[in-house]
C-alpha cells in the first residue's frame, strides 16, 4: 500500500517536473493559434467581420468570442478551413453576410477630385495619388474590401467584378451524366 | 462536355466480374459431380437474394439502379458466400447471410468500390457466429456415407427443414477435413491414421480436394487474363505452404503438411476469388504481398490453434482492417524521385 | 528500376524502360499516304498574341498598319514570353478578343490580318550560328517567337539557359506517340536534313557532347530517312535511335528515361542533369530561323480522323481552322473538332479558331470514330491505372483525393508528376475521366496558392501601415510634446527680470518696429492718392 502509494507520486512527481520543463523549454511567444487563424483568413482587411482586420478577427476567434462564418470574402472554403483547425461544426453564412464575387475597386479618374480620402481609408495601400491630384487604385494590390467605396465624396470609385479570363481560369470538377461516385 | 482521352479500351467492370464470375465455374462443377446439385440451389437463392438486396438498397440510396445491377458485382458476392457456406444450410440462412453481406457490408459503406471488408466474408462470419450448428450440415461426398438424400429431398430439407423418416442429419452430413482432422488429433490419434480416413483423398479431403482443383484452374485464368495480380496467391499459398511445412517438419505427427493446407477448406477460394477482391485489398504490389502473407499467417494460426473451422474468413477480414495502412506505408518510388513516402 | 528491354532493332544502344504505358490503336497510317502539301492563303488571319507557355506578347502594330511578311507584330513581355510575327503582308484591321483554341473556350487578345497576296517578305537576316554566342542565339530565338512545337509551345530560348551545368545529351524527340497525329513523322521523312542542322545549332547551343534523335520504331520510313541525313551530313556523335511504340514514349520526360535511364522528376530542370529535349519540329524551326532569317509563321499540321482526305499540311500560323478542314472535307457525321490527338487533345470551342503553333493536329470526330464513354461506374481499385502510370503514381488514390478536394493529400502523393497522358483513363473500367479529376485538382492547387501569396501580400501591406499609422501618431505626439516643452520653456524665461542690456535690446527692437510701423502707413497714404488721382 505504502509503496503503491510513493511509486504513484513518484511517477507523478516527475511527470509534472517533465511538464514544467516542457513549458519552460517550449514555451512560444505569442498566440500560435491567432496566427494560424490569420493565416487561414484572405487579409482583405475589409471589416465585414465588425471587428477592423483580419488580424482582430483572429483574435476574436481564438477567444471564443466571434462565430467562423462572419468571413465573406474567404467563402465557404475558408469556414470549412476554419472549422477544420479550430475542430468545430462546419456553420453556414448567415443572412447578413453572404460572399460576393471577387472584385476590384476602379477609380473613374474623369471624376476623381484628389481629396485623399480614399487613400486613408484603404487598408493595404493600394491606392496611389496626392491632394488634388488623380487618384489610380492598383490592381494587383487591392483586396476588394470596398472600404474605399463609401468615403469617396464624388461617388467615383465602383466595384468591379474579376470575370472570368484565360489568365485566371480553373478547370472544373468533371460533372458527368450518371452520380455513381458522388 | 467530354473529356480526354477520348478512346479507351473497352472494358468495364461488369465485364470483369463476369470474367470472374466464369472462372468460379470449374470449381462449381467438380463441386456438383461430387456432392450433388444442392450448392446449385444455394447458389440461385443467394443470386436472387442478392440481386433483390441490391436493387432495394440502391433504390433507398437514390441510386440508378440498372446500371450496377449489370455490374455482377452483387452476384459474385452471392456466389462466394454460397461456396462458403454448407450446401444443406437452410434456405433462410443463406437469404439472411447473404442480405446482410450486400446491405451492411456493402451499401452502408457507400456501395461498389466503398467497402472496406470483403462483404461475403461478412456474411460467412456473421452466419457462423450466430448460426454454428447450421453451419456445420456439409453434405458427405458420393459414397462416404449410407444413406444420401435425392435431389427432391435436399431440397425438403433446406426449405421446410424435414428428413425422410430414416434418416437423421448425422447420418447425412459430415464434418469437414478441417474439422474432422482438429477433433481427432485432438483425441491424440496419430495423423498418419486420421488421414487413411475415407473422407480424406490424396492430399486433402475427398472430393473438396478436387472442387479446391477447380478453384486453382479458374485462379490461373484470372491470372492468365490479367484480371488479379501474381502477388496476393502467391504470398498467401506461399505463407501457408512455409508455415505448415515447417510445422509439418517438425512435428508430423500433429501437424498437416502443406499439400493439405492448400486443398482443404478455402485455400484456393480465397487465395484468388476472396483475397483478391480489388475494393478490399491494398492497391500497392508490395502490399498486396504483405496483406496475402499476413492472410496466410492468421488462416494457419486460426485453423491449427484457434476454434474456428477454418480461418480464410476471419484472415481476411483482420487484413481488411489493416489495408489502409499497408497503403500508406508501401507507396512505390515515384518517376524520378528518390523516397516513397508521401 | 526495371532493366534494360531488348528491342527489336537494330539499335547498338542500351536502351531503358519506363513503367506502364499503353498501346492504343495508332491511326497514323491514314495520313501518311500523301506528301506535306502547302495549304493556300487564307482570306483572313486571326493571330493570337498568346501562343506560348507565359505571358501574352504586347501588340506592337497598329490597326490598319501595312505589315510585311514575318513583321514582328507581338513583341515578348516579360521574361516567360516569345514573339509574335505577320504570316503574310497585308493589313491588321483588328487587334481585339477573339475566340482561340483553348479548352476553356475563353477569348484572348488576337490580330486579324487580311494578306493582300503579295507574300512580300520583310527583310530577313541569316546568320552563321557559329559566330554568335549562346546568349545571343537565345535572344534570337526569342524574338523569331521559337516555341517548343511538341504541344506545350514553351519558349525555346528559355530551355537553352544554362546556370553551368554540364549537357552530356540533347535528345531530340521524334517519338510522336499519340495516334492520329503524323506531322512529325512526314518532316522527318522529308526535311530530315533540315532538321538534323537544327540539331547541330541545338547542339552547339546546349554545348551537349551527343545528340540522340528518338523515333518510335513504328516510323521506318522516318528512322531511314533521317539516319540517311546524319550519314549524309557527316554529323559526329549524333545518333537516331528506334525506340518501342508505347504511348506516351514521346513524354519528354519518358522519352530521355528511354534514351539516357536519367529520370527527371516534376519541378526539376533536365538541364540539371545534363539533359535537355527538343522536338524535331523545333530543331527544324531553329534551322528555319537561323540559316534562313524566318521566324515561326508556319508549321506542319495533321488533318485527320473522320475526313475523305487525311494529310499533313504546312499550315499559315493564324489561318482558320475551318479552312483545313476544308481542305481535308469533313464527312457529314462530324460532330466536333479536336485539336491535338485523342489521348491529350481537347475539343475546339469553334472550327472557326485560329491555328497557332501549339497546334500539330486537327482530327474531325464523328460518334463512330471517338463513341461516347460509357456511364461512369465507381472505382473498384483495380489498379489497372496504376500498371500503366508512366510516372509509377497511384492515380486511384489521386482520383479519391481530388474528388474529396482533399488537395493536400493530392499534392504529398505527387499529383504535380503527373503529366497528364490519359493512360490511366484509357485503361479504367469504370471509364473515370481521371485526367480530368487531375486537371482540376492542380488548377485549384495553383489558385489556392496564387491566392495565399497575394493574401501574404496584402497581410504585409496592412501591417506596414498599421505601423506607419502608428508611427505617424507616435512622431505627431512627440512633435506635440516638443511644442509643449517649448513652450513652457518660454514661459519659464519670461518670469526672469530682464537685464539692463536686454532692456536696451527690448526698447530698441520697439523702437524699430514704430518706425516701420509708420513708413508703411505714409505709404498705404500715398497709394491712396495715387489711386485717387
Amino acid at each position: 500500500m505504502l509503496s503503491a502509494l510513493l511509486v504513484m507520486s513518484a511517477i507523478a512527481a516527475v511527470l509534472g517536473a517533465v511538464l514544467g520543463f516542457a513549458a519552460i523549454k517550449f514555451h512560444t511567444e505569442g498566440n500560435p493559434l491567432v496566427d494560424k487563424i490569420d493565416d487561414v483568413l484572405p487579409q482583405t482587411q475589409c471589416g465585414q467581420c465588425s471587428y477592423p482586420g483580419c488580424k482582430p478577427y483572429a483574435t476574436a476567434i481564438a477567444a471564443g468570442e466571434a462565430d467562423i462564418n462572419r468571413c465573406p470574402p474567404g467563402g465557404e472554403e475558408g469556414i470549412r478551413k476554419l472549422a477544420e483547425l479550430l475542430g468545430v461544426e462546419f456553420k453556414p453564412f448567415g443572412e447578413d453576410a453572404v460572399p460576393k464575387a471577387k472584385s476590384l475597386a476602379v477609380i473613374d479618374e474623369s471624376t476623381c477630385i484628389g481629396c485623399t480620402l480614399c487613400i486613408q481609408a484603404c487598408p493595404v495601400d493600394a491606392i496611389a495619388g496626392a491632394a488634388k491630384q488623380m487618384h489610380t487604385v492598383i490592381a494587383s494590390e487591392c483586396t476588394g474590401c470596398e472600404l474605399c467605396v463609401a468615403p469617396c465624396p464624388v461617388d467615383c470609385i465602383s466595384m468591379q467584378v474579376i470575370g472570368e479570363k484565360i489568365a485566371n481560369w480553373k478547370w472544373k470538377y468533371p460533372v458527368y451524366a450518371m452520380t455513381a461516385t458522388t | 462536355m467530354f473529356f480526354s482521352p477520348l478512346i479507351s479500351k473497352s472494358d468495364s467492370v461488369s465485364a470483369i466480374m463476369l470474367k470472374v464470375l466464369l472462372a468460379l465455374l470449374p470449381g462449381i462443377v467438380l463441386y456438383v459431380w461430387y456432392f450433388g446439385p444442392a450448392i446449385l440451389v444455394s447458389i440461385t437463392l443467394a443470386s436472387l437474394t442478392a440481386l433483390g438486396t441490391e436493387a432495394l438498397m440502391l433504390k433507398l440510396r437514390d441510386r440508378p439502379i440498372m446500371p450496377f445491377l449489370k455490374d455482377n458485382s452483387a452476384l459474385l458476392t452471392a456466389w462466394l458466400l454460397a461456396l462458403s457456406i454448407p450446401p444443406l444450410a437452410p434456405w433462410w440462412m443463406v437469404v439472411v447471410g447473404t442480405a446482410f453481406a450486400i446491405a451492411i457490408a456493402k451499401h452502408l459503406y457507400g456501395g461498389l468500390g466503398n467497402n472496406m471488408f470483403n462483404p461475403a466474408m461478412v456474411g460467412y462470419a456473421v452466419l457462423i457466429i450466430s448460426f454454428p450448428a447450421q453451419m456445420t450440415h456439409w453434405i458427405a461426398p458420393h459414397g462416404m456415407v449410407i444413406s444420401e438424400l435425392t435431389f427432391p429431398q435436399q431440397l425438403d430439407f433446406i426449405f421446410h427443414d424435414v428428413l425422410p423418416n430414416s434418416d437423421t442429419l448425422d447420418a447425412l452430413t459430415m464434418a469437414t477435413p478441417l474439422d474432422t482432422l482438429k477433433t481427432h488429433l485432438h483425441l491424440d490419434q496419430p495423423m498418419r491414421q486420421i488421414l487413411d480416413m475415407p473422407i480424406y483423398g490424396r492430399f486433402a479431403g475427398h472430393g473438396s480436394e478436387m472442387v479446391a482443383l477447380g478453384f486453382l484452374l479458374g485462379g490461373l485464368y484470372l491470372l492468365a487474363s490479367r484480371i488479379i495480380s501474381w502477388h496476393i496467391p502467391a504470398a498467401f499459398l506461399g505463407t501457408l505452404f512455409v508455415l505448415a511445412g515447417i510445422f509439418h517438419l517438425a512435428d508430423p505427427a500433429h501437424y498437416a503438411g502443406p499439400l493439405f493446407h492448400w486443398f482443404a477448406g478455402a485455400s484456393m477460394l480465397g487465395a484468388f476469388f476472396i483475397l483478391t477482391d480489388p475494393v478490399s485489398s491494398p492497391t500497392t504490389n508490395k502490399g498486396r504481398l504483405i496483406y496475402a502473407a499476413g492472410a496466410g499467417l492468421l488462416t494457419y494460426l486460426i485453423r491449427v490453434f484457434g476454434g474456428f473451422p477454418d480461418g480464410v474468413a476471419f484472415a481476411t477480414l483482420l487484413m481488411n482492417i489493416c489495408v489502409p495502412l499497408i497503403v500508406l506505408y508501401t507507396q512505390p518510388k515515384v518517376f524520378g524521385k528518390k523516397g516513397s513516402q508521401p | 528500376m526495371r532493366p534494360a528491354v531488348p528491342v527489336g532493332n537494330d539499335n547498338m544502344r542500351k536502351l531503358y524502360h519506363f513503367h506502364g504505358g499503353i498501346h492504343p490503336p495508332s491511326n497514323k497510317t491514314q495520313s501518311t499516304r500523301a506528301t506535306i502539301a502547302r495549304a493556300p492563303l487564307p482570306a483572313k488571319l486571326v493571330i493570337p498574341l498568346h501562343q506560348h507557355a507565359g505571358e501574352t506578347a504586347k501588340p506592337v502594330a497598329r490597326v490598319g498598319e501595312r505589315v510585311l511578311k514575318g513583321q514582328l507584330i507581338g513583341m515578348p513581355d516579360g521574361i516567360v514570353s516569345s514573339a509574335v510575327h505577320a504570316s503574310t503582308s497585308g493589313t491588321i484591321t483588328a487587334i481585339d478578343m477573339q475566340l482561340i483554341a483553348h479548352p476553356s473556350g475563353l477569348p484572348n487578345l488576337c490580330a486579324t490580318l487580311v494578306p493582300d497576296g503579295k507574300e512580300e517578305w520583310a527583310p530577313r537576316k541569316t546568320i552563321d550560328y557559329r559566330d554568335h554566342s549562346p546568349a545571343g542565339l537565345q535572344h534570337l530565338l526569342r524574338m523569331a517567337g521559337v516555341v517548343g512545337l511538341g504541344g506545350a509551345a514553351f519558349p525555346s530560348d528559355l530551355k537553352l539557359s544554362l546556370d553551368k551545368h554540364k549537357i552530356t545529351t540533347l535528345v531530340l524527340n521524334g517519338a510522336e506517340c499519340e495516334p492520329y497525329i503524323t506531322c512529325d513523322d512526314m518532316l522527318m521523312r522529308e526535311r530530315a536534313a533540315e532538321i538534323v542542322q537544327g540539331a547541330e545549332m541545338l547542339r552547339f547551343m546546349l554545348d551537349a557532347e551527343e545528340v540522340l534523335i528518338g523515333i518510335e520504331d513504328n516510323k521506318p520510313e522516318a528512322i531511314a530517312s533521317m539516319r540517311a541525313a546524319v550519314a549524309a551530313g557527316g554529323h559526329q556523335r549524333m545518333e537516331v535511335i528506334a525506340v518501342p511504340t508505347v504511348y506516351p514514349g514521346g513524354g519528354a520526360k519518358q522519352l530521355i528515361r528511354v534514351l539516357t535511364g536519367i529520370e527527371v522528376a516534376a519541378g526539376v530542370r533536365s538541364t540539371d542533369m545534363g539533359v535537355q529535349c527538343f522536338n524535331v519540329a523545333t530543331a527544324y524551326t531553329i534551322h528555319r530561323a537561323f540559316a534562313h532569317g524566318e521566324p515561326l509563321l508556319s508549321r506542319i499540321v495533321t488533318i485527320t480522323g473522320n475526313v475523305l482526305h487525311p494529310r499533313n499540311y504546312e499550315v499559315l500560323i493564324g489561318t482558320p481552322i475551318a479552312e483545313l478542314v476544308a481542305l481535308g472535307v469533313a464527312l457529314p457525321d462530324t460532330d466536333s473538332y479536336i485539336m491535338g490527338g485523342p489521348m491529350m487533345g481537347f475539343p475546339l470551342p469553334s472550327v472557326q479558331v485560329p491555328l497557332v503553333k501549339a497546334t500539330n493536329c486537327i482530327i474531325a470526330s464523328s460518334k463512330k470514330i471517338f463513341p461516347p464513354s460509357p456511364p461512369v461506374m465507381p472505382c473498384i481499385r483495380c489498379t489497372r491505372c496504376a500498371d500503366v502510370c508512366p510516372a509509377d503514381l497511384q492515380p486511384q488514390d489521386l482520383f479519391w483525393f481530388a474528388q474529396s478536394r482533399e488537395f493536400g493529400r493530392a499534392q504529398a502523393f505527387n499529383l504535380f508528376d503527373c503529366i497528364e497522358c490519359g493512360a490511366c483513363s484509357y485503361v479504367c473500367p469504370s471509364h473515370i475521366p481521371l485526367v480530368q479529376y487531375y486537371r482540376f485538382a492542380k488548377s485549384e492547387i495553383h489558385a489556392r496558392e496564387h491566392d495565399k501569396q497575394l493574401a501574404d501580400k496584402a497581410r504585409i501591406r496592412h501591417d506596414y501601415r498599421e505601423q506607419r499609422i502608428e508611427r505617424e501618431k507616435q512622431e505627431k505626439a512627440d512633435k506635440l510634446a516638443a511644442r509643449e516643452k517649448a513652450a513652457q520653456a518660454a514661459r519659464l524665461a519670461d518670469a526672469q527680470p530682464l537685464t539692463a542690456q536686454q532692456q536696451a535690446e527690448q526698447a530698441g527692437i520697439e523702437t524699430s518696429r514704430a518706425h516701420i510701423r509708420e513708413l508703411a502707413q505714409s505709404a498705404v497714404e500715398h497709394a491712396d492718392e495715387g489711386t485717387t488721382k
